[in-house]
């Protein structure tokens, strides 16, 4: 088989956003062979970002988010059937179905989903929902829309945020319970999570830290929640916004360097295999691959961003079609957005990464600030909240390894407004509900030691 | 014909906002709301937006029919 594949059998598993622009990129880089694109939902590709925004305020359609497509990839679509197994020498693709299909080159683009509530009895509840797919988010909306009492979110991660920003915005009464110390702390670390919890109290969220949920109550339709502070939450409705599970199961039997982290993969979206040694006929893009990235110490990053899975997929298809010189490294910085509560959180590096954040335009007062992140002395994040407009300009330091604090006149020419930079305070994702979407799968870098125990 | 915004990309300049008020929205100061599915009396105001986005963060095109094999 050549290096420079024009020809013979491609294979991408996942039906999503890297799914898709993978195929795309594939036909626009030249390759004229085969292609099948394999996805376990029954939906042709759609935009995940606004089920838990514009869906759940009832201002669309779940079903009306299809994807556009740049140009017509001519792929044979295996809809509604899981992948569910990896013949490695054989170069086969099991489905649920029985068939399988053969390879020359693979793409993995599984994704992820959202991670169950722990008790089966309990999620099966009639109201207990979770939200990842279009019919998860159409059954949520619908819930909403009859008027609940009250919503309990779990988990006050991104996607559990904007759920109860939603809620809020349609004036439902909600209840948000999160283990660790604030929202978003496992993202944005201390001082925006603070910014967080004083938003969603100041638009009414009974918001409940510090706390677990020990308990799903109802007998057959869900009633409330116990925490473990010895209360009691009555609600008809709970969403459970744990963070979401890597779809690597089915490569278990793969020899791959596959797991609940991700696909292990190289700067060119090789996957290596269980022995560490990189493969040159198996690559992984979007949420689902964890790759080196030379701005962030070479640790392994899992991302679970839009324009992660767009770039990645962009890369990964480039490099599955083309000979070994002309390979490109997938290095773009992380960028994702949420909004929520009427504001526009952008982040771009990786806030995790980082022993120090200071304030460098505007204020928590003022909800309209840029955070700056920072690790040693260099920049290695920046945040912004409704100030998106600022988001390269810091992209542009990180990128450059500009010294941390940023001088005055770093950014818009003032002075910093808090000259102080303080702890970045992120905390370990283990102490927390819900999962970060920017996970540093090594270790924080402001630990000396990464302590290995058996999980409590 | 469907779009979808890039918001990595998007800085809130708003244009499609003004050009095509009926698909895009802005909720608070910046955050970019909008119908994904373009009705057909909307498109030539959809495929104004999209020449004017400023970072050019909107695409426009067809779904992948669902009747593929």
């Amino acid at each position: 088989m050549p290096d420079d594949l024009r020809e013979g059998r491609i294979v991408i598993v996942g039906a999503s956003l890297a799914g898709l622009r993978a195929a795309e990129t594939l036909r626009e880089e030249g390759f004229t062979g085969s292609l099948t694109v394999i996805g376990d939902e029954p939906h042709p590709p759609y935009d995940r970002p606004p089920l838990s925004k514009q869906v759940l305020l009832g201002r669309m359609a779940a079903d009306a988010a299809a994807l556009p497509m740049r140009r017509d990839p001519d792929a044979e679509w295996r809809l509604g059937v899981r992948a569910t197994g990896l013949d490695p020498v054989g170069k086969q693709v099991l489905l649920a179905d029985g068939e399988s299909v053969t390879y020359d080159r693979l793409l993995i683009a599984t994704g992820t989903r959202a991670r169950p509530w722990r008790n089966a009895d309990e999620a099966a509840l009639d109201g207990v929902f979770t939200l990842r797919t279009r019919d998860d988010a159409g059954r949520l909306t619908e819930r909403l829309a009859a008027g609940p009492r009250r919503v309990l979110v779990i988990g006050g991660g991104f996607t559990g945020s904007e759920i109860a920003s939603a809620c809020r915005e349609r004036g439902i009464e909600v209840t948000l319970a999160e283990r660790g110390p604030g929202p978003l702390v496992g993202a944005l670390g201390g001082t925006l999570s603070m910014l967080a919890a004083g938003l969603q109290r100041a638009h009414g969220v009974d918001l409940r830290c510090g706390v677990t949920v020990t308990a799903l109550r109802g007998n057959g339709r869900f009633t409330g929640a116990d925490l473990s502070d010895g209360s009691r939450i009555d609600a008809d409705v709970c969403v459970v916004a744990m963070g979401a599970v890597r779809n690597t199961e089915w490569l278990a039997e793969a020899g791959l360097a596959a797991g609940p982290r991700g696909v292990a993969c190289d700067a060119g979206c090789r996957a290596f295999n269980m022995y560490g040694i990189v493969t040159d006929d198996v690559f992984v893009a979007g949420d689902a691959a964890r790759f080196p990235h030379p701005l962030f110490e070479y640790q392994m990053l899992s991302l679970e961003h839009w324009g992660n899975a767009v770039t990645q997929a962009e890369v990964a298809a480039h490099n599955m079609v083309s000979p070994e010189p002309a390979r490109r490294p997938h290095l773009a910085v992380p960028v994702f957005w949420s909004s929520q509560f009427g504001l526009n959180i952008k982040s771009v590096g990786v806030p995790t990464f980082s022993d120090q954040v200071v304030i460098a335009q505007g204020s928590l007062d003022e909800r309209r600030l840029v955070a700056v992140y920072g690790y040693r002395g260099r920049i290695t994040a920046a945040v912004t909240v409704n100030m998106a407009k600022w988001l390269e300009y810091y992209q542009g330091l990180i990128e450059t390894a500009a010294p941390f604090p940023p001088g005055p006149g770093a950014a818009d020419g003032r002075p910093l407004v808090a000259a102080f930079p303080i702890p970045s305070n992120v905390p370990d994702p283990k102490g927390l509900f819900h999962g970060p979407t920017v996970a540093l799968t090594g270790y924080l870098p402001d630990r000396r030691l990464t302590v290995v125990r058996p999980a409590d | 014909m469907q779009i979808v915004v890039d918001l990595t990309r998007c800085q809130g300049y708003a244009q499609c906002v003004f050009l095509a008020p009926e698909v895009f929205e802005l909720h608070g100061e910046e955050a970019l709301l909008y119908n994904p599915a373009v009705p057909d009396d909307q498109l030539d105001r959809v495929r104004q937006a999209a020449a004017a986005c400023p970072v050019q963060a909107i695409l426009l095109g067809e779904e992948v029919s669902a009747g593929a094999r």
